[in-house]
């Protein structure tokens, strides 16, 4: 049995395949149904709840989740369709003859409010002490269906202590309902493998291997579990409170570096619909909270695309002219730190492959601390840096005890989307209202290309920009510099380039296929994995993977819900935004070229670079001690 | 452990993977042989059943800790399992227990400080004809009273 084949879901929870009519009209393809008396008619195979909600019918989910398998735990989206015994669960029933639903009768209303009084006689917390106030579908639920007391009772006592051991994620069973969505999103999601159901009966819970604290198992710290879970039993760590403390402290100096993944996605916290990006607002907002400085992480995604272009450059150099075999291709990224978790853990024996470039979070905590620090005549011990991410993983790289080759934390804070929402909250402010203002400088000027950092395959897309410059001294044969086979969301993407005509000092390279791989999720990287330890890597140079479904814009720290459709405006908004930037190719970063000249002055993959720039990584192992 | 001891381990879960099939649906027997041998299965025979079946640690955690009959601690020499079940409960099932539990100092769920006996709580062994029952060690035993039940405890190594 190879890896692969070993699917975990039980085929009675794999999404219901009924094999589909070719020809929509053709027979077996539509069954007409009822809902609700009204007649209409769907392809085969539809889901009752697909099937309302192409309707305009609402049903109450709560086990249900568009990016997992089918569970149907919960029972709340319960139905009544004629001709059966009991209620039916919609989520999970495939429609495959002439059926009459009705969603709203009496049984059916009853049979759901039953379920929440019994959910919640399970329930320990109260919404306003919850962090998920506001934003929890049980809360929802009980405000949908009325409820306004504890029909079989309540909880007083909490039973679990809270799981605080990672510096990531925070788990309070307390607040668990059993839907299991954080054990489909680990396992089958990101197979991972973190998290299962305990014990049975009464004594049932989410639990890690020999219900050890998350910090001791192999967790990859990737959020994705946070981003799916209806309540506030899992949730991210948040400093907020000590960033709150260190700008209130005038000895400090706060600077803050943005991401583009929470700027496209952070107005989703404050009711605008997905697809809109609110960079300046944000700036003008973080200056009023009190950030003393407000940076563009794209200025380091920048640095990255050089020091990890140039990387590639030279390993491609050691093996096609020096013939270096303990050179490993093709290389893979490194700026997605629950990937590196991920490959640590699983692949340990693979580490070579890994590009040393630092991700920009922490190539840009180095600078403030070294160069910024020099220049501006700050001492780096009064420096506070945070780091505002999509991404729940980012709290755990920054507290790598590796990184500090500034000789401070570089980065003191990892906050995610959710986390600054909340503080720009706290200080009475409304986003979307605020004015328009641009970075702060020296930082402030940043590429287009190190803005698609946060749509899967735009490290790619940057990367290649600058490279095929470099070795051909033209710009990528793409229509607007658009490398299209980067972008979308297919799970593994895989393209090349031709390089001809190469400058002098590429010669080596000329008429060569430079062919790419980008992979989203960490169940794909498993699989390219595989693909690598086949031998079908072989004449593939480069390849992207960022952990998270969709890459950084669907990280774990981003606004909840997630979904499909949500990701994809996300990635339209990043992109919008790149196309209307004058400069679009890291290379071309005036900054960056400063900083070469100033500071980095042995050049990309230099001395200086290597010591604040690149990392190296541990071999972890998937033993669980 | 030793490395030694973890190795000979290793070897024994490749043999009973290889015997029962390499899938998911092997475990019971997998992990049924490992308890039956060990009494218990260890964190690291748990972690080589789920590497040889090529799943999630976690998973078969999962597994054992749904099964009465399979255990991640050790337990003690002799398995003590008294019925909680209502036709035994009618026939004073609870006054044993409770004095079961005096005399072993200790409550059900435990192991005594010796290691000799663990106490557990069955559901219905389908002995309700002859209630009160237990299983020790495999064995079943009816019509049980608390002098009878205190012998057999007693008799026990
Ligand atoms: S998890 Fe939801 S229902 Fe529970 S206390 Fe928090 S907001 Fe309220
Ligand atoms: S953070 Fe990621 S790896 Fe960790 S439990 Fe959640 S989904 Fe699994
Ligand atoms: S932790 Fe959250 S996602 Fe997981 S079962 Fe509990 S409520 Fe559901
Ligand atoms: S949402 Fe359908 S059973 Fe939970
Ligand atoms: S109730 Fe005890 S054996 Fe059936």
């Amino acid at each position: 049995m190879t890896e692969s084949d070993n699917i975990r879901v039980p085929v009675s929870q794999q999404p219901h395949s009924v094999i589909k009519s070719k020809k929509e009209n053709g027979i077996g393809g539509l069954v007409s149904i009822q809902i609700n008396e009204k007649a209409v008619m769907v392809p085969l195979g539809t889901t009752i709840l697909e099937a309302c909600r192409k309707n305009q019918i609402h049903i109450p989910t709560l086990c249900h989740h568009e990016d997992l398998c089918l569970a149907g735990l919960c029972r709340i989206c319960v139905v009544d369709v004629e001709g059966m015994k009991t209620l039916q669960a919609a989520c999970s029933f495939p429609i495959t003859s002439p059926l009459k639903i009705h969603t709203s009768t009496p049984m059916v209303r009853k049979a759901r409010r039953h379920i929440i009084d019994l959910i919640l006689s399970e329930h320990c917390g109260e919404c306003y002490s919850c962090i998920r106030n506001g934003n929890c579908e049980l809360q929802a639920l009980a405000k949908e269906y009325g409820v306004d007391g504890y029909r079989f009772g309540h909880v007083e006592q909490p039973r679990y202590s809270v799981d605080r051991s990672s510096v990531s994620v925070i788990r309070d069973l307390n607040k668990c309902i059993l839907c299991r969505r954080c054990i489909r999103t680990c396992i089958d999601l990101q197979e991972v493998g973190v998290l299962e159901a305990i014990d049975r009966g009464d004594k049932t819970h989410i639990g890690t291997f020999l219900d050890k604290p998350l910090a001791d198992v192999i967790c990859i710290n990737c959020g994705q579990c946070t981003n799916r879970c209806p309540t506030a039993a899992l949730s991210t760590n948040d400093p907020s409170d000590e960033i709150w403390e260190a700008i209130d402290n005038p000895n400090k100096h706060v600077v803050i570096q943005t991401a583009p993944s929470p700027r496209a996605a952070i107005g989703e916290e404050f009711g605008v619909a997905p697809g809109k990006s609110f960079t300046g607002e944000l700036n003008s907002a973080l200056k009023r909270i009190g950030f003393d400085k407000v940076f563009d992480t794209n200025f380091t995604a920048d640095l990255t695309i050089i020091e990890e272009g140039t990387e590639l450059l030279n390993r491609l150099k050691k093996v096609l002219v020096n013939c270096d075999t303990s050179v490993k291709l093709p290389q893979f990224t490194s700026c997605s730190p629950g990937w590196i978790k991920f490959i640590e853990h699983f692949y340990p024996e693979y580490l070579d492959y890994l590009s040393t470039a630092k991700s920009p979070q922490q190539m840009f905590g180095a600078v403030i601390k070294t160069f910024y620090a020099k220049e501006t005549g700050i001492n780096p011990d009064d420096i506070v840096t945070v780091a505002l991410m999509p991404c729940s993983a980012k709290k755990f790289e920054c507290n790598r005890p590796e990184m500090n080759s500034s000789g401070y934390k570089d980065v003191d804070f990892g906050l995610t989307t959710r986390e600054m929402a909340t503080m720009i909250k706290e200080a009475g402010i409304y986003l979307p209202e605020m004015p328009k203002t641009g970075f702060d400088d020296p930082f402030g000027e940043a590429s287009g290309a190190g803005l698609i950092f946060g749509a899967t395959g735009g490290v790619m897309e940057a990367a290649l920009r600058t490279v095929y410059e470099l070795v051909t001294g033209r710009e990528v044969p793409f229509k607007n510099l658009n490398i299209e086979p980067c972008r979308g969301f297919d799970g593994i993407k895989q393209a090349s380039v031709k390089l001809e005509n190469c400058v002098n000092e590429y010669s080596f390279l000329e008429g060569i296929d430079l062919k790419f791989l980008v992979a989203h999720g960490t169940a794909n990287a498993k699989k390219v994995m595989q693909m690598l330890k086949r031998g079908e890597l072989n004449d593939v140079h480069f390849v992207e993977i960022m952990a998270c479904p969709g890459g950084c814009l669907g990280g774990g720290g981003q606004p909840i819900p997630t979904s499909a459709e949500i990701r994809r405006k996300r990635a339209q908004a990043i992109y919008e935004e790149e196309a209307s930037l004058p400069i679009r190719k890291s290379h071309e970063n005036p900054y960056v070229k400063y900083i070469y000249q100033k500071f980095l002055t042995e050049g990309p993959c230099g001395k200086l670079s290597h010591k604040l720039l690149h990392t190296h990584y541990t071999k972890r192992g998937r033993f669980i001690s | 452990m030793l490395t030694l001891e973890k190795n000979s381990l290793s070897e024994e879960i490749e043999e009973l993977v290889s015997l029962y099939g390499e899938n998911r649906g092997s475990l019971l027997e997998i992990l049924g042989a490992i308890e039956k041998k060990y009494g218990y299965i260890s964190e690291f025979a748990q972690q080589e059943v789920a590497r040889l079946l090529n799943i999630h640690p976690v998973e078969v955690y999962s597994f054992i800790s749904f099964f009465s009959f399979l255990h991640s601690k050790p337990q003690g020499r002799n398995m003590v399992r008294m019925c909680k079940t209502i036709a035994c409960n009618m026939k004073g099932a609870d006054n044993i227990s409770a004095v079961i539990e005096k005399e072993l100092g200790i409550k059900f769920g435990e192991t005594t400080k010796n290691r000799r006996v663990t106490l557990e709580y069955t559901n219905c062994l389908g002995m309700c004809d002859c209630a009160p029952a237990m299983l020790v060690n495999g064995k079943i035993y009816t019509n049980l009273d608390v002098e009878k039940a205190i012998k057999i405890i007693n008799e026990l190594k």
